[in-house]
């Protein structure tokens, strides 16, 4: 194939702070091919593609289209050199139809017809094949139809490059294998396309070539067809870590927290969560692994009470009690007055977990202002143990009275986390507990989470490093799509193991259906 | 004349009084901005364009270029209080409702200072309306009834539905209204519409305040009256549901509802007792408030506020 | 070609939000507003009304306190002020923008005079004024509480609806006006019964009512488990749906304290000053209360200071209009643009303006 350089990018390093997201990356893109951007989450994909789309500016490096090297400081800048990108959160304005949302920002200087507009979006859906109604409000869409919007607003505007970032998150099997021959029809027309994605067997299916990145940096570009899964793995996730995480034998385990068949749909009438089932006992770590958005969040606010599944039980075993209670469809204060120790570091630590704008006394008495029959708060006891805590943790803060807000993220969390242990639970459930942490406070939050698991908690911790899943937690379930795909022994398990289940889908599950229900 | 009719010609034109307010405001809020200012904002158009017909009308200027030039000094007096508001609101990003309500108290303590300063030779020059109801004003049929104006604001009204729903201007506007950052991504200079959209906004609703006291009225003491009037026009934008071709009805409605307490009387052949007066005064704030419930709880997207209404847009938090 | 690009995407300076300025430096910019707001007033002070800045000043002060007489008036004015402004905190801080408080008092103000006029003759002092209160606490409650319901089931907008409140209760007003006075004058003499009793001073047993609501309210928001439950709403749904809190429930009630406290005002204005209704008896106190809150950041005690600051103003720039003879109107001036740059200072407070460094670290953040 007589192969032509769209887009090449050399040397593109960007740095957040001293924390680099991309570092010395290179990048070529041909004319008419499909190349898949590979990589775990946070490895820096999306970066990089926002500095081609003119979200970001490399710190150093260049990019070229067409052999020229280009400047792209807006997504004005990307259009004017035929770039442009369908991000992951769609940017449309919900009351207008898809015409308008197509055209909005486009002045070509002639007179506005929205009649115009409307054949020529429909001209431009049938040659790819898109399925569309011109005049439809986006607010009346699927998700699949609002992609299919966004990439007809890139398409519109005459880009040749288009970067879809994880386009198959939102869309069903079916979807996707639609999306997909648009996606070869453009090929064909000779565009290029740049598909970031963590799914294996989807790079395996559309791509010609994949370029794989691993913590901001570019391992290799190799050809579709010369690679394999298990080499492709080997590469996202890199060489085992040591991280010599302390993870001593569950003692006494018993049935603590039992998931049956929990299924939940979103408001777009997605499955979020599908006929989840697993047991959770007292005294180890249960890891839960999976991509970001595989219904994770939905998993814990189930169980926490602040959302409602369709079908399922959510079942509590009291080891004070012996009795069995169902939490679901009880709220948080219910499921509290029921005597339920349930404990929860939500993953939104300043939007949910805790009040920005509140200092930290008054975000320890967020759980327990209700306690006693005086119409009074009491500040005395949350501010005892905001002095504790920031003694014991060794919060960095001035005082007690600082609101949380002021505080760096790792205190911020200790803040949070220190909370919900105070309330000595029986259940502890933390989301991504060190997701943006330095490495003295991820330690200490592991170690946390440890000294509970040892005072025969039952913690639930949501991950996703696989390298601490591996070293931290006694078991781990996979979930790919809200499904659940594996429950693997944490001691006998491998990256690369996980990263599989991980990326399975409904189609390819179904002869894994023996390994599922392991253990 | 037809009590019926009489009764509609008298409404249309104090009608038209909401209707350039509504307008002004619906420009407004279509670029996600609240403007509670709006009263005062009328009432400050009153002021200058008495003011500009204070100077005018003694000398030799003939009688229709006096009424332009009046409502052009009006609209530059709306323009002036809608930079203020805009640059508090878009630019300092300061709190709308209070910055809104701020301009009410400014606006209509101002123009009743300037008002009241002409208290003294007001008798000279008044009776405006020879100035304002021109073309027809020799008609004795309806016609009379209604001075350049009253076609203004329908043209106007007219003009800004048309340019919200079939121009790309209109797009851009109602897409920065309802969500900036989208519109920010696609290029569109979020900015200049908010200050656009709001300075002509407020230079349409001033023309509201002159056309009161000017022409409706003919009095330099119906000024007391506007900020009322003002509240209004407020309340007729969610009447009419953002939508300015509908305000046209709307307005003439609201203005038979104000005055049907001396109206419906006469016009039923019924003796009303004189207290239902102020009941039937509310109506338009009551129907108001149905329709606010209506539409939310019906929630029909077309028909609710502009989503970013009241929210400031800062680039950097998206 | 290049080097345009780069310029043009280039600005010198951006807008940062702040996080946190310590109280000397916001104080110091808010000061410099007010400074700066009079000294434009004054400056229009000498082509308006031929009065030098000096004079403007000094009469601004003498105008709010140069008498025993005139203190006694700030003091009364401040508080009613200060009433209305406590009672619509509650609802600001929860985030819930009730600027009915003019409606809500003025419906409170009519509900006093009814019973007044109604049982005057045949119940004893004592008894009435309890009555007239519990009627003013309701009307006000009533008329806070219904847009809150609907704000709770269906998010109505709540800025129009209790805007559109207030017109309803003038009508009200104006409507049991012409019943009361048959000739349709729609005059209402002062009542000779619901007065409170005059303690020290006519204004006494007022302001010190007012101060001790202030304080009241004060534990009320800081210290009770309620005032926290609507901190918690008004900062995060979010956070309040994690613990448990029912926001709906919270919203309502909030807005049920909030008419009730605008009730209170009404309450006051009739049995301790006017002794009638008209239906601009509030006139316009209920959107100058939201300044007074807003000013304060939504606390009661500080809202002591920004209330008595605007009624100096408006009382100050009243005092030019009596020895300029000049149009009544002023004050509403002066305060309009004194608030116009305090309003426009907030700014300098929350945000910066970064410049540019001349490395291109830190592109647009997402």
């Amino acid at each position: 194939m007589d192969k032509q350089v769209a887009l090449e990018m050399k040397n593109v390093s960007k740095y957040f702070g001293s924390l680099a997201a991309n570092k010395n990356v290179d990048l070529t893109v041909y004319r008419g091919e499909i190349l898949a951007i590979l990589g775990e989450n946070g490895c820096g994909k999306t970066t990089l593609m926002n500095m081609i789309a003119g979200i970001y500016y490399p710190d150093s490096g260049t990019i070229s289209v067409d052999g020229q090297e280009v400047v792209i400081k807006s997504p004005k800048d990307a259009f004017r050199h035929g770039i442009g990108m369908i991000h992951q959160h769609f940017k449309l304005v919900d009351l207008f139809t898809a015409a308008e949302n197509i055209v909005l920002g486009v002045d070509d200087g002639g007179r506005y017809n929205i009649k115009e507009v409307n054949s020529r979006v429909s001209e431009i859906a049938d040659r790819y094949g898109f399925n569309i109604d011109p005049k439809k409000k986006i607010y009346e869409m699927s998700v699949s139809e609002k992609q299919t919007v966004e990439i007809l607003k890139v398409l519109y505007r005459g880009a040749d490059i288009l970067i879809l970032d994880e386009p198959s998150a939102v869309l069903t099997p079916q979807e996707t294998d639609k999306l997909f021959d648009v996606l070869r029809r453009m090929r064909e027309d000779g565009k290029s396309i740049l598909i970031i994605t963590h799914k294996l067997h989807e790079v395996l299916s559309i791509s010609d070539r994949v370029a794989v990145l691993r913590k901001g940096e570019h391992i290799a570009t190799v050809e579709t067809a010369g690679t394999g899964t298990s080499e492709l793995t080997e590469m996202m996730v890199g060489k085992k870590v040591e991280l010599n995480i302390d993870r001593p034998e569950p003692e006494n385990v018993t049935a603590r927290l039992e998931i049956k068949g929990l299924s939940m749909t979103d408001a777009d009438g997605i499955k979020v969560l599908d006929n989840v089932s697993f047991t959770a006992r007292s005294g180890e770590i249960l890891g839960i692994a999976g991509i970001a958005g595989s219904g994770q969040r939905e998993l814990l606010e189930s169980i926490a009470g602040l959302c409602h599944p369709v079908t399922g039980e959510i079942l509590y075993h009291n080891p004070k009690t012996g009795k069995t209670e169902d939490l679901r469809d009880k709220d948080p204060v219910a499921i509290r007055e029921l005597g339920v120790r349930l404990s929860f570091v939500p993953e939104d630590r300043l939007g949910m977990g805790l009040v920005g704008n509140m200092d930290i006394v008054d975000n320890m008495m967020l759980r327990s202002y209700r306690r006693g029959n005086s119409m009074f708060v009491d500040r005395k006891k949350p501010g005892d143990l905001a002095k504790r805590i920031v003694d014991e943790l060794e919060v960095a803060t001035p005082n007690t009275r600082t609101p949380v807000r002021r505080l760096s993220g790792g205190n911020v969390q200790k803040v949070l986390v220190g909370r919900e242990i105070a309330a000595s639970p029986t259940v502890l459930m933390a989301a991504y507990p060190v997701r943006g942490l330095d490495i003295n406070s991820s330690y200490m939050i592991y170690n946390l989470l440890t000294e509970q698991k040892k005072k025969g908690v039952s913690v639930v911790f949501v991950g996703e490093d696989l390298d601490v899943l591996v070293e931290l937690c006694d078991r781990i379930m996979v979930i790919c799509a809200g499904r659940v795909t594996a429950m693997l022994d944490g001691r006998n398990t491998t990256k690369e193991e996980i990263g599989l289940y991980m990326t399975k889908t409904e189609r390819d599950s179904d002869e894994n259906k023996g390994k599922e229900s392991a253990q | 004349m037809n009590p019926f009719l009489d009764y509609l010609l008298t409404s249309i034109p104090l009608g038209m009084t909401f209707l350039f307010g509504c307008t002004g405001e619906i420009l407004t809020e279509k670029a996600g901005h609240l403007n509670l200012g709006i009263p005062g904002i009328m009432a400050m158009g009153g002021a200058t364009g008495c003011l500009a017909l204070k100077f005018l009308h003694n000398t030799s200027c003939p009688p229709a270029l006096i009424a332009i030039i009046s409502i052009l000094a009006a609209f530059a007096g709306g323009i002036a209080m809608g930079a203020i508001y805009s640059f508090l609101t878009v630019t300092l990003k300061a709190n709308q409702n209070v910055t809104g309500l701020a301009m009410t108290t400014f606006g209509v303590g101002t123009t009743k200072f300037i008002m009241s300063g002409m208290a003294t030779d007001a008798m000279q020059y008044l009776y405006a309306l020879d100035y304002f109801r021109f073309p027809f004003a020799e008609s004795t049929n309806a016609l009379k009834y209604c001075g350049i104006m009253v076609y203004l604001a329908i043209i106007i009204a007219l003009t800004a539905s048309f340019v919200l729903t079939k121009t790309r201007v209109g797009l851009h506007l109602r897409a920065v209204g309802e969500n900036p950052a989208t519109a920010d991504a696609v290029g569109i200079n979020v900015s200049l519409y908010k200050y656009t959209a709001t300075c002509i906004g407020s230079g349409i609703a001033a023309l509201g305040g002159l056309f009161y006291i000017m022409d409706y009225s003919g009095s330099y003491e119906a000024y007391k009256r506007i900020e009322e009037l003002g509240w209004l026009a407020v309340a007729l934008v969610i009447f009419t549901l953002w939508r300015p071709h509908l305000s046209i009805i709307g307005s003439v409605l609201f203005g038979m509802l104000y005055i049907a307490g001396s109206r419906i009387p006469t016009l039923l052949g019924i003796k009303l007792d004189i207290s239902a007066t102020p009941l039937l005064q509310m109506l338009p704030y009551a129907v108001t408030i149905i329709v606010l419930i209506v539409t939310s709880v019906r929630k029909k997207r077309e028909n609710q506020p502009p989503a970013s209404l009241g929210l400031p847009y800062f680039r950097e938090e998206r | 070609m290049r080097n345009r690009d780069k310029q043009a995407h280039e600005p010198p300076f951006h807008v940062v939000k702040r996080d946190g300025v310590p109280l000397w430096k916001s104080m110091t910019i808010r000061v410099l507003a007010v400074v700066f707001g009079l000294l434009l007033c004054s400056i229009l002070a000498v082509f308006l009304i031929d009065a030098n800045p000096v004079e403007f000043i000094t009469t601004l002060f003498d105008g709010a306190f140069g008498s025993a007489r005139r203190l006694w008036k700030f003091g009364k004015d401040a508080s009613v002020l200060l009433c209305i402004a406590l009672a619509i905190t509650p609802a600001f801080r929860m985030r819930f923008w009730n600027i009915g408080a003019e409606g809500q008092t003025l419906i409170g103000a009519l509900a006093s005079v009814a019973v007044a006029y109604y049982l005057g003759d045949s119940i004893p002092n004592g008894a009435l004024l309890p009555l007239m209160l519990l009627a003013s606490v309701a009307a006000g409650a009533v008329w806070g509480g219904l847009p809150a319901v609907f704000k709770a089931k269906w998010e109505t907008n709540e800025t129009l609806f209790t805007l559109m409140m207030n017109y309803a209760a003038s009508g009200l007003v104006a409507y049991f006006l012409l019943l009361w006075t048959p000739s349709g004058s729609s005059v209402l003499g002062a009542l000779s019964v619901g007065h409170l009793p005059i303690v020290i001073h006519e204004y006494f047993l007022l302001i010190a009512a007012v101060l001790v609501l202030t304080v009241l309210i004060y534990i009320y928001l800081q210290y009770t488990k309620q005032g926290y439950e609507i901190s918690v709403v008004g900062e995060s749904e979010n956070t309040a749906r994690y613990i448990g809190i029912g926001v709906s429930r919270v919203i309502i009630r909030t807005m049920l304290v909030s008419g009730a406290v605008c009730g209170i005002a009404g309450f006051l204005i009739v049995s301790a000053l006017d002794h009638s209704v008209t239906t601009t008896t509030v006139g316009g106190m209920g959107f100058t209360a939201i300044m007074v809150s807003w000013l304060a950041k939504f606390n009661p005690l500080v809202m002591i200071g920004t209330s008595a600051f605007i009624t100096f103003l408006q009382q100050g720039s009243a005092q030019i209009t009596t020895n300029f003879n000049i149009d009544s109107a002023f004050p509403d001036m002066v305060v309009g643009i004194v608030l116009f740059f305090i309003i426009g200072c907030e700014f300098f407070i929350n945000y910066k303006l970064a410049f540019r460094k001349t490395s291109k670290k830190g592109g647009r953040a997402k």
